[in-house]
């Protein structure tokens, strides 16, 4: 992905506060389950092309780019280096991989990509479901 | 950003890792939208920590999507550095939900 398509952060807070207010119009308690996956998955899309270290329920660690995400939170990161090689040396001939969203983790974000207030506002409203 | 998908993958050589632990190398020749994936001409790359990597050919393998945990397209360059010989690691471990 060119430097260019990374999408700024002022562009990701308007995003994630405009998907909140969206939300909370609505007042179908039942969805509240799927909405909050969906307001992650948004967020995730906020952080394409920035570096993040993605932890399998393996205890596997791969640190890499992030390319692409999906609803299920299914991940596609590039330039992947896992992080114990000496541990885990079966990829070292793999430079970009497709992780499965069941098998995360965690995911470690890059700290200057995460506006914690935005987030808990977003996560509060969602909780709410008003 | 599009999807992540398999589909840039498709008829490559390609590095599975199963939620069991197991790591099989294949080409990859159909994958759905589960990650369900079909793998021709593959074999397990057996790991232990007291002896070299063992490859283990298992021909054609249909792996199921909720038992895939990571694909990733083999570098064929840096794989035929490797020395599979010579690595030695402990296999992996089982993913625990």
């Amino acid at each position: 992905m060119s430097p260019s398509r990374v999408v700024p952060l002022t562009f990701a807070r308007g995003a994630i506060e405009k998907i909140a207010k969206s939300r909370s119009r609505r007042a179908d308690v039942k969805s509240t389950r799927v909405l909050d996956v969906a307001l992650f998955y948004s967020y995730f899309k906020t952080l394409v092309g920035k570096p993040v270290t993605v932890e399998l329920k393996n205890d596997l660690a791969i640190a890499g780019t992030l390319v692409s995400v999906d609803q299920y939170l299914n991940i596609k990161l590039e330039n992947t280096r896992v992080t114990d090689e000496a541990r885990y040396p079966h990829m070292r001939s793999v430079r970009n991989c497709f992780i499965r969203g069941s098998v995360v983790r965690y995911v470690q974000l890059p700290e200057a990509a995460v506006d914690v207030d935005i987030l808990h506002d977003a996560t509060r409203r969602e909780a709410r479901g008003a | 950003m599009s999807a992540p998908t398999l589909t840039n993958m498709l008829d490559a050589r390609v590095s599975v890792i199963t939620n069991d632990g197991r790591h099989i190398v294949g080409t990859l020749r159909g994958f759905d939208q589960v990650t369900n994936v079909i793998l021709e001409d593959c074999a397990e790359r057996v790991y232990s920590s007291e002896s070299g990597v063992e490859e283990a050919p298992l021909g054609v393998y249909m792996i199921r999507g909720d038992n895939v945990a990571l694909v990733g397209p083999v570098d064929e360059e840096l794989d035929a550095e490797l020395d599979l010989s010579e690595t030695r690691a402990p296999p992996l471990k089982a993913i625990k939900f």
